[in-house]
Parts: structure tokens; sequence; C-alpha cells
């Protein structure tokens, strides 16, 4: 039974919403088809507020909130788009595409890529930070994928599902800061590995090239991942 | 454990302390044990050893005491010999001098003189009992009148007047941020949850600071009678202490201490034969600046990467496996006994209208008196660099003084008579911090120590969220590339450009103050950085071309703005 107490009321982007009190601020706008930019969430693994992409304004906060991770409060006005917000997350996609290399014509995954279209969508043509060309593998050992690092943004997706649905705990961080690469196991070739069971579920998660299917051609490697909420509801139901 | 046993135990060991007549102090707190106290101490045993035997053997009357730190580590090892004389620089070799001197004339050579502001000027509360006590020996704290607050706010008070006495204190967290204490107490306590847990976070990073680490080193039961009684006033019955593995005699210091308040019955269940439980543990850390971070540090403890999450929730609500969870840095822990037994009031007397009580600073650079000093707040940079710091060493210039770690900024000379405090440093555009405090002369150039303190940061960003992984990168690619003299005006403006960008979207602290030290020096010393741009010339002499140029490594015109290959794709889902 929901009591009315958690039923919450709030504005966002001048327009009235009403939310379930364990809504998150993008939840309401996925809903309601209010566009916030966001590479790090999926809806159904747990959210980590990482890409700072979804930062939107909300009144009485001096401090950006990351629309995936704030909960929805009575009475809150939320604004989405604003000429500061739009700079910061063109700010923050450039550097994206200066950290490690990212050529949309040579992908598998050009078309259908989350960081093209963000790129896309805000109108970036130019990077004015500069480059990093930093020299990473492509680990092919595995019999059906392939991750080819120098396409990976480290947003933890194939962490996220690996640990939090399939349960494997396969894929992991190694490093910190720039540093950082996601690994299998403890950094051991994708194909070697003992807990990974081939499910595949970390490449349809994948927002950009970095994960995909081998032998796949680039209209073929299209990422499916509208039964991640289904499975998780679904547990939830059954358990 | 009852009142009475605690002074039965306070009185034994004053009478064992007064059997002796004279009394041999020598610090053995990491800075002097680094330059051989430990030799010091042996060869002072050995000496008073010598001496009893040659005199016929019998009782002993001078006794050769471990202590922690007294504060002037530039003059260390130091010892001190009854109550009045302090000797610097003391080697093995000098033992016998100072044996000799014992309830005599000092040794003039070695003398180190105590008149001076450094040692007047200050104010201990925190470090009351550092340099007086073993820390080694929980009967010496108990006698330096230890845990009796413990004993009155278990005996004489409840939960809420102990919040409120914190409350009326006005001490403010001293991690860095200045959270009220009282209020975040108030608020772990008011949390529903089933258990509730107290942490202590003494994983203390930023370079040159070691407050943390000697109050630890010199007077650990200080912060176990603080956890002690947090934990009471919270209704909390499980503890961490999170201290980084870089500080062994901390750590060993630290085991020591719990096990000896678990012996005497302070730790464990029924505390004091009240309904009260605590188990302290400790967590060590293994080498990430991150981790101070309380998100962070509350992960690393339970076993995972050391990575901040957003809050809210903050750990008031969901801590420590998601229960409700009270940090609090190792000086505010330090404070808490001290308030308990003398009042909320007579704490709030200390300090300025905002800011409470005293504040442990570790004085380093170039200043004569480099060293730890307990001042209370609103004491003037002024006092600090000349008076307590002795001036500046060698008889230079001062130039600025760095407050707040890599979190900090860089203050100029027109800010020497400012007092210290949370709102000032902050309006100049620094922090508190935990504490550190570097004093630069005219030979230090700004622009480069921005660009190691973005190294810093650099190196310690966790890699989690974008701006704070690749904008630390690209701003410190851009210091480097200024300190070496290839710099221009463009790259000042995105130095700008990404301070914005870190201060204002990053995750957690770290992102969001590590533009500070770039910040405050392109305010305060903006001359320096056209120096660099303009005339390719470093005005300190410490930028070299010569040293570490890696434009050949650049791609050619790398200020133009680079065309990204979006290739034709419609794009996918979003």
């Amino acid at each position: 039974m929901i009591r009315a107490s958690t039923i919450k009321t709030l504005k966002i982007d001048d327009r009235d919403f009403s939310a379930r009190h364990d809504e998150t601020i993008l939840d309401v706008a996925r809903q309601n088809g209010i566009f916030i930019p966001k590479i790090c969430d999926l809806k159904g693994l747990s959210p980590v507020g990482a890409c700072r992409l979804c930062l939107v304004e909300v009144k009485g906060s001096n401090r950006l909130l990351p629309a995936c991770s704030t909960l929805v409060e009575e009475g809150m006005e939320v604004t989405t788009t604003t000429e500061r917000l739009q700079r910061y997350r063109r700010n923050i996609l450039e550097l994206l595409f200066t950290e490690r290399n990212h050529v949309c014509s040579v992908c598998v995954s050009n078309g259908h890529c989350e960081l093209q279209t963000l790129a896309q969508k805000l109108d970036i043509t130019h990077v004015h930070f500069r480059y990093r060309y930093p020299n990473l593998d492509v680990d092919a050992s595995h019999d059906r994928f392939s991750v080819d690092h120098n396409r990976c943004i480290l947003c933890s997706r194939c962490v996220r599902v690996c640990d939090e649905i399939e349960g494997a705990h396969t894929w992991d961080f190694m490093g910190r800061g720039i540093e950082s690469l996601v690994i299998t196991d403890l950094a051991e070739p994708w194909g070697t590995s003992e807990t990974c069971t081939g499910c595949g579920k970390c490449v349809h998660v994948c927002p950009t090239g970095a994960l995909f299917e081998k032998g796949k051609s680039v209209a073929e490697m299209l990422k499916r991942r509208e039964f991640l909420p289904y499975l998780t509801q679904m547990r939830e139901e059954h358990s | 454990m009852s009142p009475e046993e605690l002074e039965q135990i306070a009185e034994a060991e004053r009478e064992r302390q007064a059997k002796f007549k004279h009394r041999i102090k020598v610090c053995m707190a990491a800075g002097c044990v680094s330059c051989q106290s430990e030799g010091v101490k042996a060869a002072l045993d050995k000496e008073v050893a010598a001496r009893q035997a040659a005199a016929g053997g019998g009782e002993c009357d001078c006794e050769v005491k471990c202590v922690g730190c007294m504060g002037l580590c530039a003059g260390g090892p130091l010892v001190a010999v009854g109550d009045s004389a302090l000797y610097q620089h003391v080697t093995p070799e000098d033992a016998p001098a100072l044996v000799e001197s014992v309830g005599g004339a000092p040794v003039s050579r070695l003398v180190c003189p105590t008149d001076v502001p450094f040692f007047q000027k200050q104010k201990k509360v925190v470090l009351e009992n550092c340099g007086n006590i073993d820390p080694e020996r929980i009967e010496d704290y108990i006698a330096a009148g230890g845990y009796t607050s413990l004993m009155q706010a278990l005996g004489d008070m409840t939960p809420l007047q102990v919040i409120s006495e914190i409350t009326r204190s006005g001490l403010r967290g001293r991690g860095g941020a200045g959270y009220p204490t009282g209020l975040k107490w108030s608020t772990v306590s008011k949390a529903p949850g089933e258990k509730k847990y107290v942490v202590c976070n003494a994983d203390e990073g930023d370079p040159g600071a070691f407050m943390d680490r000697s109050v630890l080193e010199s007077d650990p039961h200080r912060v176990l009678e603080g956890m002690l009684i947090a934990a009471f006033a919270v209704g909390a019955n499980e503890g961490y202490i999170y201290v980084r593995a870089e500080y062994p005699l901390a750590i060993k210091r630290l085991r020591i201490a719990i096990k000896q308040a678990e012996r005497l019955g302070l730790l464990g269940n029924n505390i004091c034969g009240s309904r009260m439980s605590f188990h302290l543990d400790l967590r060590l850390g293994a080498g990430a600046f991150v981790c101070g971070e309380e998100t962070a540090l509350l992960a690393s403890i339970e076993g995972r990467r050391g990575i901040p999450r957003p809050r809210p929730p903050y750990p008031a609500m969901e801590g420590l496996f998601g229960q409700p969870t009270l940090i609090n840095n190792v000086e505010t822990f330090a404070s808490i006994a001290p308030i308990i037994r003398h009042g909320g009031e007579w704490y709030a007397q200390i300090g300025t209208e905002k800011s409470k009580g005293t504040k442990v600073f570790a004085l380093a650079g170039s200043v004569n008196n480099t060293g730890l000093v307990e001042v209370a707040m609103g004491t003037t940079l002024r006092e600090m660099v000349y008076e307590i710091g002795g001036g500046m060493a060698e008889g230079r210039q001062f130039k600025a003084v760095q407050t707040g770690g890599p979190s900090g900024g860089c203050l100029p000379a027109q800010f020497l008579d400012m007092p210290v405090d949370y709102e000032n440093l902050a309006r100049a555009g620094s922090i508190m911090g935990s504490g550190g405090m570097i004093v630069m002369d005219d030979t230090a150039c700004m622009v480069d120590v921005a660009r190691f303190f973005m190294d810093f940061c650099m190196g310690e960003s966790c890699g989690k969220c974008v701006p704070c992984r690749v904008g630390t990168y690209h701003m410190h690619g851009l210091l480097k590339k200024i300190t070496q003299r290839r710099g221009s005006t463009a790259d000042i403006t995105q130095l700008e450009e990404l301070s914005d960008l870190l201060k204002n979207t990053s995750l957690c602290g770290l992102g969001q103050s590590a533009p500070n030290p770039v910040l405050s020096t392109l305010r305060y010393f903006a001359e320096e950085y056209k120096a660099h741009v303009e005339e390719h010339r470093c005005p300190a002499g410490v930028c070299n071309s010569e040293n570490g140029d890696d434009a050949a490594n650049e791609p050619p015109n790398p200020d133009a703005p680079v065309a990204i290959d979006l290739g034709s794709g419609k794009g996918g889902d979003q």
C-alpha cells in the first residue's frame, strides 16, 4: 500500500510533476520526456553519479546535484537546462573525448554509441582541450567478445551489471585517477577468466564500442538493454 | 572500574613518579625518532645505570622517560631535564653531560630557550599532555587526569547533556570543513538505526601536515576517551580508527592503548559498570588520499575500493554498513575530554566569534621554528610566522603561506594581519583544512607550487568522476607547460575554465577543492603567471625549461581546437 505521504510533488523546468518518494529526479524526467544527458546511469543498475553530465540546479541548494542519484523531495524546484549547465556538460564530454582514442568512423559502435549521440545532441564539433592519445591495449582473448580500452569511458556499467545482475563480479577497476582501467578478474586476459559466465550483459550495457561482440558488423552491433529493468523487477517479485 | 578505582590508579602512579627526584624526558614521536632519539634514550639509560652502579646501587632517583612530541621538531632530538631545561639537537654522546647536569647547572651549548614566543604564545588544550606523559603507559595518562571526563559523562550526565555541552563549546570539525561537532553528534544520536558506529578519521594525508600523527603518537588515550564519550552521546557500541599505514608508530601506540584500555574495562562490555558497551578496532589505510573523504573512508573500512559516493545520504543517516555513523577527525576527538572536564563555556571563551577553541598547526617551510604548535583561533598569520615561527629562515623575504594542503590556497603578505579562523581563510580563498601551514619565501615560484599540488591531486584522484579524473590531468599538463615556460595566455584562460568546472561538478571534496591552489595563486600572484607566459621567464628562478621538457612529445600546434570525428552515424539510444 502506498501512503499519500510517499507521493511528492515537484517542479521540473517550471512544470509540475508528482513522483514516488523513492524516485530520482532523472526517473521523473525520463517518464515525462524531459531530456537530461547522462552516460554512467542505466535503468536497472544502481546509480553511481560518476559522469556528472546529469547535474541539475535545485533551488535552495548551492551545489549542483546529480539527477541520477538525487531523490525527489516535496516542493523541489529543478532546472535541467541553463547556459551554465550546458557549458559544463559540453566540457565534460570534451574531457571524455580527450581521455582516450575515440574515432567514430572506424568504430564498431558508429551510429549506436551513446557518447557519439550526446556529442551530437550537445552540438560538439571541436574539442579545445589537448588530446592525450594514450597507448592502450585491446583484449581479444575471449571467444565471443573483445574489450578495446581505447574506447572505454570508465562509466562502470559493465562492472555493475556483472556484479549486481549476473552476480559474477568478473569486471572491476585497476589503478586510480587517469590511470584507471577496467579489468577482468585480477587483470588477467578475459578469455582465461574462470568467473566470466559469457553472458554478454557487459557488452550490451557498454555505452560505447569498448565492449563488443566479435564478428559483428557495425550495422549488426546493436546493443540491447531493455532486459535490465525487467530482470530486476522480476527478481524482486519472485524473492 | 569506578571513579574511585581510577583515582587509585592515578594515586599509585603519582606515588611511583614521586619516588624519582629527577626526570629526563626524551621525545619519542616520529620527528625525533627519525633523528635518532632512540639512541639518545639508550645512551641516557646506560649513563644513569652506570652512575647508579658507581654510587653503590640502591634506589635510583632519576627516571629516563619516553614522552610524545614536544613541538619544536626543527630542534630534534629534544630532551627535557627536570621541569625547566630543554635541550635540542642532542646526540648520544651528550648523555654524560646531560645526566651530570641533573639538579645542577644546565648544559649551555645544547639549551633550547623556552622563553621564546614559540613556547609562550601557544595555548595547549589538545596537546596538553604531549611531551609530558609516556604515550605507552595508560597509568601516566590517568595520573594526568585522563578518563575522568568519561567517568563524568557516564556517571553524572545524560547523552543529551553531553551533546549540549559540546554544542555550547562551539567546537567545529577539525578535519577541514569545520562542520559544527555538536550538530553532527545530535544528528547521529537522533538517526534511527539498530546499530551505530563511531569512526575516527586518522587518514591524514596533506603534504606537510602531521598534527594527527603527533597526537596519536604522543597521547593516544585522549583520542580513545573522546571516542568513548562520543559513543556514549550518540548511542554507538562499535567503533573504528581508520589510520594510514604510513604511520607505523601511531599504529603501534594505538594498539597498545586499546589493549590497555580493554584490560582496565574502559573498552568492552559494560564500561565502568554502566550499560554502555563499546568495542574499538583499527583499520589501516592502504595509501589513498581520497580515503580521507568520509564516504570513501567508509567504503574502505567495509573492505571495498575506497571511492566516494554521492551524498545524501550522509553517513550520519546511512554510513558504515548502512547504519548511522559518526565520523570525526583525530583532533576533534582529542578536544572532547577537556571540554567535558572544564565545560563548554570554558572552551567557547577561547578563539573568535565563529571559530572557538584552539587549533593545532603543523608549521613547515622556510621559518626558523618548524614544528607542531597549538594556538587559539584568531591568532594572526604574522604571529604564526614571525613570532611563533621565529621569522623567516636565513632572513629571507616572506612571500606566501599555504594553508589547507592540496585543497587550500596560497595567501600573500597582505593577509599577514588576518586572524586565522574558518571564515577568514575561506574569504581569502583558502581553507583551514586539517592544519598544515607551509611558509614560502621569495625563492618559491607560485606557479610551480600550484603545479606541485595539482600533481598531487592528479595522482590521488580516484578516477570515478570525469571532471576530477580528466580535469586534474589537463590542469596539471597546463601548469607543467607554463612552468616549462612554453605557456601562453590561452593556457591561463583554460586553467580558469577547468577550475570552474572542477569546483562545481566534481563528485567529492577532492575534485571540488583541487583547483584552490591554482585559483588562489592566479588571484594573488597573477604577475608571476604573466611573466611565465608572456616573457617566458620565472621571476623566482625556479622553473627551468631545460628540466624535463617534453615539448617533443606533443602534437603540432596543440592550442588549436581539434575537430572530432563523429562519423556519419545517426547515434544510438539515450
